[in-house]
């Protein structure tokens, strides 16, 4: 389904990503485990389209996406989920997820639109609750759900999500991580989950990679990942001794 | 039938990029790991992210048997011994001998692997699967115990030697694998042969045979004599053991599971590519390999990369039995000997002239072998005493050396062949 090999990227004299090379078959929930400033994010930012690369290839579907403009990248069927939710604070939730489906509305699709939100409606009736209220004054969670309900509005086939388990309570986490199971399940996504918690994206994912300044050091099914004493050191905060 | 269909009939542009990524993360992870590969990184001006493509690959530096030895025992592990949960070791009982480890990973991986080869070989967890191959630092051994037994396999962890009470497991116990070297499963056909023992006595349906190099008469041969389908199966310990390559039931070369083995043919004297077909020299990338990974090893083995499908549906390419060595090593019993260790045992003993032969037969399936040793004045000939203890001194050394039984066969000076050029030390009466 996306398919990246020796992908570069930077800022100005900072190079971020050292030909980083991946791989996400449909249905699959791919992970991407790093510590901060490994180049995550970056590497999101890049297959979405927000930031150019500077060498690599990035297929989506088979078709180069390189050079795509974000805002086609997002028609073509893969959205982001920025880290940090970016939702508008001063607007409602209801606005929010309208914004989402601004693809939708250029495909002249704006009986969907309606369909689609009670769908997300459905998934998290939490926001149906708040639908008036503005998106400034939602906890951490239910801003994590808005920000996903607004990238399904645009009707995706392929969902990149940057560190939704940030900054959010440990019985949060386990229900936004729950959810994107569900999203694969109900909606039939496709997942790149990229993520600081690997304890958490390691148990939803099938497979995981391992970014490491910028370079991937390890690959392989979540039960190898999680099995690996180099993993298990550097981000599940075990100590060998305990792991025996 | 396959054990991970989604793996050994993998599109293969699929399985081109999830090599590609692999070798990335396994060069990533040895130049800050292994010291051996960061020195030679380095002095080459690679890194490993230079490496963007198959063509590049061609850059990257050899793995020789030299350098491991070099590196005894642990030089080459990128990953910290309490992360190691097995050794093996090559044969030798020496220093000269190479020391691979894995880490839990490694077996799991290792297991499945065998396992495939296994599944290619007709076995299910159905079967009774008696393993002859030496359990200890071998690899043979526990690599394909592991593999059998993650299949659901009954396993026999029978060990080499002792063919009588082989032949007895394997009537009582209702085995209808063999797994063994292709010697020694010609040898249990000629001891049932021997016992009067019918094959109608025998469950034996099947034999996945390794370790050495055999034939298709061999094979014809061992299938008529037990009654069984026999293929062939690749590996070495420097790789990973068992696991690196084997036959399906097409008989038409052996599948290498390319997923997590990355291998070229290359011409031993100018180490360029050989085309696809042509005999050269395989060379192995490890691409999972976690305790102890390998960056173009090569195998001094000779075979080819054989063109086009194989009708079984894996798309996994085949490689050609393995048809010799590029060096002098000789696989005696699924044992490996350089002539070298030989000479080395000989020098130290007082009285053997530097001028020797060692002899290799094959009697029955079984290979013997007979170093022929010139020896100088101060050994009388008609001082029978003298020349038994020596004899029996060097049978011993070699023994210890090499971890098998030589015959030793003392001549007068100057009674062996000498040639002009090399001398030919080696005798190889074997027919394979």
């Amino acid at each position: 389904m996306l398919r990246i090999k020796n992908l570069e990227a930077g800022y100005g004299p900072l190079k971020v990503l050292r030909k980083v090379s991946l791989h996400i078959g449909p249905g699959e929930i791919v992970t991407v485990i790093g510590a901060n400033g490994a180049g995550k994010t970056t590497l999101l930012k890049t297959v979405s389209g927000l930031l150019a690369p500077r060498g690599g290839e990035i297929f989506f579907e088979k078709e180069t996406i390189r050079k795509v403009p974000a805002e086609r990248i997002v028609s073509l069927g893969c959205s982001l989920v920025p880290e940090g939710r970016q939702l508008f604070a001063p607007m409602t939730v209801r606005e929010n997820l309208i914004l989402g489906a601004c693809v939708q509305y250029r495909r002249r699709r704006h009986e969907e639109v309606a369909e689609d939100m009670e769908r997300v409606f459905g998934l998290f009736p939490r926001l149906k609750e708040r639908e008036a209220q503005l998106a400034g004054t939602l906890s951490g969670g239910e801003q994590q759900m808005l920000a996903i309900g607004r990238a399904l509005l645009s009707r995706p086939r392929m969902l990149l999500l940057d560190e939704p388990s940030m900054g959010l309570a440990p019985r949060m986490v386990r229900e936004i991580f729950a959810h994107i199971v569900h999203l694969r399940k109900e909606f039939g996504l496709t997942i790149l989950l990229v993520e600081q918690n690997a304890r958490g994206a390691l148990a939803i994912a099938d497979r995981g990679y391992v970014l490491e300044t910028g370079r991937m050091v390890l690959q392989g099914p979540s039960e190898e990942l999680l099995s690996n004493k180099n993993v298990q050191r550097a981000y599940l905060g075990w100590s060998s001794e305990e792991s025996a | 039938m396959f054990w991970e269909a989604d793996r050994e009939c993998m599109n293969r542009e699929e399985l081109e990029q999830l090599q590609f990524e692999r070798l990335q993360s396994t060069l990533n992870r040895i130049y800050s790991h292994v010291p051996f590969y960061r020195k030679k990184f380095d002095s080459l001006g690679i890194l490993p992210e230079d490496i963007g493509s198959v063509t590049d690959f061609s850059r990257l530096p050899f793995t020789a048997k030299e350098d491991l030895r070099e590196s005894y025992p642990y030089g080459f592990f990128a990953v910290p011994l309490r992360e190691v949960v097995r050794i093996h070791a090559s044969s030798g009982t020496t220093g000269a001998s190479t020391v691979v480890g894995y880490t839990r990973n490694d077996v799991r991986i290792w297991s499945n692997l065998t396992a495939r080869i296994l599944t290619m070989g007709g076995i299910t967890k159905d079967d009774v699967v008696q393993i002859a191959f030496g359990y200890g630092l071998f690899t043979g051994g526990f690599g394909l115990h592991y593999g059998a037994e993650r299949i659901g396999a009954s396993v026999i962890p029978a060990s080499s030697g002792n063919t009588l009470r082989q032949i007895k497991i394997m009537m009582d116990f209702k085995t209808t694998a063999l797994i063994s070297t292709p010697s020694y499963a010609m040898l249990v056909a000629e001891t049932i042969r021997e016992q009067g023992i019918p094959l109608a006595a025998l469950s034996l349906k099947y034999g996945l045979f390794g370790a050495e190099p055999w034939s298709e008469r061999t094979r014809r041969e061992i299938q008529e004599n037990l009654g069984i389908i026999a293929t062939d199966n690749y590996g070495l310990s420097e790789i990973i053991g068992p696991g690196v390559s084997g036959e399906c039931r097409e008989l038409n070369g052996l599948h290498i599971n390319e997923d997590h083995f990355l291998v070229e043919v290359v011409d031993p004297e100018t180490l360029r590519p050989m085309p696809e077909g042509e005999t050269g020299e395989l060379v192995i990338t490890s691409l999972t390999k976690e305790a102890f990974p390998m960056i173009r090893y090569r195998t001094r083995d000779l075979t080819s990369l054989l063109p086009g499908h194989c009708p079984c549906g894996r798309t996994l390419r085949r490689m050609a039995r393995v048809k010799g060595r590029t060096d002098d090593m000789l696989i005696i019993k699924g044992v490996n000997v350089f002539p070298s260790q030989i000479e080395s045992v000989l020098f130290e003993i007082e009285g053997t002239e530097p001028h020797y032969q060692i002899v290799i037969e094959r009697k029955g399936g079984v290979d013997e072998v007979t170093v022929h040793v010139e020896v100088g004045e101060t050994i009388f000939f008609d001082q029978m005493r003298q020349q038994r203890d020596m004899m029996e001194h060097i049978r011993k050394r070699l023994a210890q050396e090499l971890g098998i039984n030589i015959e030793v066969k003392l001549v007068e000076r100057k009674t062996l062949a000498r040639s002009e050029g090399k001398s030919q030390r080696v005798v190889d009466r074997r027919t394979l």
